[in-house]
């Protein structure tokens, strides 16, 4: 009997589940408003302002989306998720996707039934050090005490790393980003390591940033990316093509400033079919032809996504690197609009 | 008898230089034993050992006062440029400008600031409500504030049509109504032994079908006829102080009514009603609040029909409630389990029935001595609420982290959990005073 009941309760939770991925896109402009998972604040990438507005590099993704599919930036509500929550919220259906630092990989991409859309940034662990160390290279690292948040990823590259180079060292584990920060500047240890862009957050709010260098090795591949539910393949497909809009834009030199003359001027086809003068795409994604000239109008291109929130004019200050252009000798390449 | 005469004929021939006709005047004690030098005596200096301990301690004070005062004295409060960095450049100790920047946020959150007022009004309500059932001085009267006070808060908060809360708080009246009109047909129909129990039983679902089905249409059909309502607040809005205070409140005026319930179910000789409480306070007991919280946040929602928007601020106040109305009936079974067994029988010797002899002799007597335990979980609860951070609701820690991760503050620290501890404080504080009057208040042995 019981059994019974928790296969009916499962089943109708499963079929639930089903109608409540079969259109997204439907439910989405049904309640005029997308649900966008986000971080609970990480620096650069989404952080609410004084005037509790979120902002940042993944906030962006969204409103991208937003902007394409309801016609409006500001019709997002941002559903706060933690490491712990994010997977089952958007299992659920409780949000429409996640846009929120999360690593691709093949067991999240397979076995958790996600589908990620693409990489909105490439991401590695890297170490930090105090300049008086006197080091240079992650090899010189021998015997060092490391600061290292537990129960990461990050735990066991290092762990990886060390061995790979018949190294040792000690590990002083932390819980958060911030109890690092004071553990590293009181000198209990000599190295911090977490992701390339965490690191480069954290230095930029020392007293002193140039007193501490990020040492070149990266040694791990963490592609972030913004993910939705599998099952629904037309949803994927917008929030997919609306990232990729952003990065062709950039590609093609349509920026916010000049999307409008490029839109009435351009000549290039390429250009013409993403900002919908000709091709008719939108209509392929079950939206009107000027989804992606709202997402790059609304939010910019890629680059200057990434220049307002994360680039070299800003606390953050990272540089391009493997998020650069395929032209430019990075990865970002988006596949063609046609 | 003739000593005496001697003496006065002595005192008539001779006049006496000096009688004392009044008493002496104290003179002032000596000056080690009154006042500060006393006191200090007394208490700081009164030995060996403690005037070492005295001095170890005093000179751990100044140690603080010397490390921590300039961090206070040398703080900034409004630089010219409103990030850490702009505090840097204007002062070496403490950054309150990011308290100064998003003061309004750590209360209220995202609340849009237009409509401040309406949580601001709502706690004002609260307070009032409270009063009279913390000071029996109060008048009696405004215990109706407090039936309401529930109803209003809620739709002062998150706002929208006035039918709903209305609707809620008929349901009462619809339990009584059944029970008053209801109760003649129904026995009529069962016959005179089962009368009052099936009619309570019809009672109870008639509220409950009620409720859970005829609440939301009856709402939405009054409100198309009369759309009397204010703006709606989603809860992704709601953060900071406020949400703290909204668990905290819901889950201390919830978890004491139903612990107590659950411990005199757990006493109860009745087969089902015991197994059920024990059932329910060991399963309760038995799971961390964390899980709980995540149930409400992730499991809850593969259950539920898709649509259905049963908010998350509500299922959490709901487990939170649960889960203290646990250890609340835990607490009250050790105050019930206090009392000599004498005090039943006297009941019983009376002639009391059993609800009666537990309202008037077994309840008063048991939860008296349990309040400084029921004030402690009360204070846990409180605290515990900002376990929320672990599903992504923006409590004042969790505030305090997504401020960090703005870049204009990242970095900031002691600021932000000082000033969330000093709330906590402050109310954690005032709780504590309180259980320690009302004990003091109900004493009535002799001491």
């Amino acid at each position: 009997m019981k059994h019974t009941c928790i296969l009916g309760a499962a089943a109708v939770a499963a079929l639930a589940a089903g109608a409540a991925s079969a259109a997204t896109l439907d439910d989405v402009k049904a309640a005029g408003t997308l649900k966008c998972g986000v971080t609970t604040g990480l620096a650069g990438f989404g952080a609410p302002d004084a005037a509790g507005r979120w902002e940042g590099f993944d906030i962006a993704v969204c409103r991208a989306v937003a902007a394409a599919v309801l016609g409006d930036e500001d019709k997002v509500t941002f559903v706060p998720t933690t490491g712990k929550t994010r997977f089952t919220a958007l299992a659920s259906g409780e949000i429409d996707m996640l846009s929120r630092v999360t690593t691709w990989t093949f067991s999240r991409d397979t076995d958790l039934g996600f589908e990620f859309v693409g990489v909105a940034y490439y991401d590695g662990q890297g170490f930090m050090v105090p300049k008086s160390l006197g080091v240079s290279s992650a090899k010189e690292l021998d015997g060092a005490t490391v600061c290292i948040q537990t129960g990461t990823t990050t735990e066991l590259n290092l762990a990886d790393y060390f061995r790979l180079n018949n190294m040792s060292y000690e590990p002083v584990p932390i819980e958060t980003n911030a109890e690092a920060q004071q553990k590293y500047l009181a000198g209990a240890c000599d190295v911090y390591t977490t992701d390339a862009s965490g690191l480069a957050a954290t230095r930029a709010t020392f007293e002193a940033p140039k007193d501490h260098i990020i040492l070149p090795e990266i040694i791990s591949k963490e592609p972030l990316g913004p993910l939705v539910r599998h099952g629904d393949n037309q949803w994927g497909d917008i929030v997919r093509w609306s990232f990729n809009a952003l990065v062709a834009a950039e590609e093609y030199g349509v920026t916010k400033a000049n999307i409008d003359d490029q839109k009435a001027n351009s000549a290039n086809p390429e250009v013409r079919r993403l900002l919908g003068v000709e091709g008719g795409l939108g209509a392929m994604i079950g939206l009107d032809d000027e989804w992606a000239y709202r997402a790059i109008k609304s939010q910019g291109n890629y680059g200057e996504v990434f220049e307002e929130f994360l680039g070299t004019n800003t606390a953050i200050g990272l540089e391009r690197g493997l998020n650069a252009q395929w032209t430019e000798g990075g990865l970002q390449y988006s596949p063609p609009f046609r | 008898m003739s000593e005496t005469h001697a003496e006065t004929a002595f005192a008539r021939k001779a006049p006496i230089a000096f009688v004392a006709d009044g008493q002496i005047p104290a003179s002032p004690p000596p000056s080690s034993a009154v006042g500060p030098v006393k006191w200090a005596r007394d208490n700081l200096f009164s030995g060996p050992v403690n005037s070492i301990l005295t001095l170890v301690s005093i000179a751990f004070i100044v140690l603080m006062a010397y490390e921590i005062l300039p961090w206070f004295l040398d703080s900034s409060w409004a630089p010219a440029e409103m990030s850490l960095a702009g505090c840097r450049a204007e002062a070496s100790g403490a950054c309150f400008a990011v308290l100064v920047e998003r003061f309004w946020q750590f209360f209220f959150g995202f609340y849009p600031a237009e409509l401040h007022w309406r949580p601001t009004l709502a706690f004002l309500i609260v307070v009032v409500a409270i009063y009279p059932a913390l000071f029996s001085s109060a008048p009696r009267q405004l215990l109706i504030v407090t039936a309401l006070a529930p109803f209003a808060c809620y739709w002062l908060v998150w706002g929208g049509s006035i039918w709903g809360p209305l609707a809620v708080l008929a349901a009462p009246v619809i339990g009584w109504a059944v029970s008053h009109y209801g109760g003649k047909p129904i026995t009529a129909i069962v016959g005179e032994a089962f009368g009052p129990l099936v009619t309570l039983i019809v009672a109870v679902a008639a509220v409950l079908v009620w409720l859970l089905f005829l609440v939301s249409p009856v709402d939405e059909a009054l409100y198309s006829i009369i759309p009397l309502g204010i703006e709606v607040v989603p809860s992704n809005k709601l953060g900071g102080f406020m949400l703290s205070l909204i668990i905290g409140l819901v889950g201390i005026t919830g978890s004491l009514p139903l612990g107590i319930a659950l411990a005199l179910g757990r006493q109860s000789k009745l087969l089902i009603v015991k197994a059920l409480s024990v059932g329910f306070i060991e399963a309760m007991r038995g799971v961390p609040l964390i899980t709980l919280l995540f149930v409400a946040s992730t499991l809850l929602n593969y259950f539920l029909p898709p649509g259905t928007n049963f908010d998350l601020i509500l299922r959490v106040c709901i487990m939170v409630t649960l889960f203290a109305s646990a250890y609340m009936a835990e607490v009250i079974r050790g105050g019930i389990a206090a009392l000599p067994k004498g005090q039943y029988e006297a009941g019983d010797a009376m002639g009391l029935t059993y609800w009666q002899s537990m309202r008037l002799i077994i309840l008063p007597q048991a939860l008296k001595i349990s309040i400084p335990n029921i004030v402690s979980t009360f204070i846990g609860l409180f605290k515990d609420t900002t376990l929320v951070i672990v599903i992504g609701l923006l409590d004042p820690l969790g505030l305090s982290s997504a401020i960090r991760a703005n870049q204009a503050w990242n970095g900031i620290v002691w600021e932000l959990y000082g000033f969330v501890a000093l709330f906590f404080f402050i109310f954690c504080f005032g709780m504590s005073r309180y259980s320690q009057w009302l004990e003091r208040r109900l004493r009535t042995d002799h001491r």
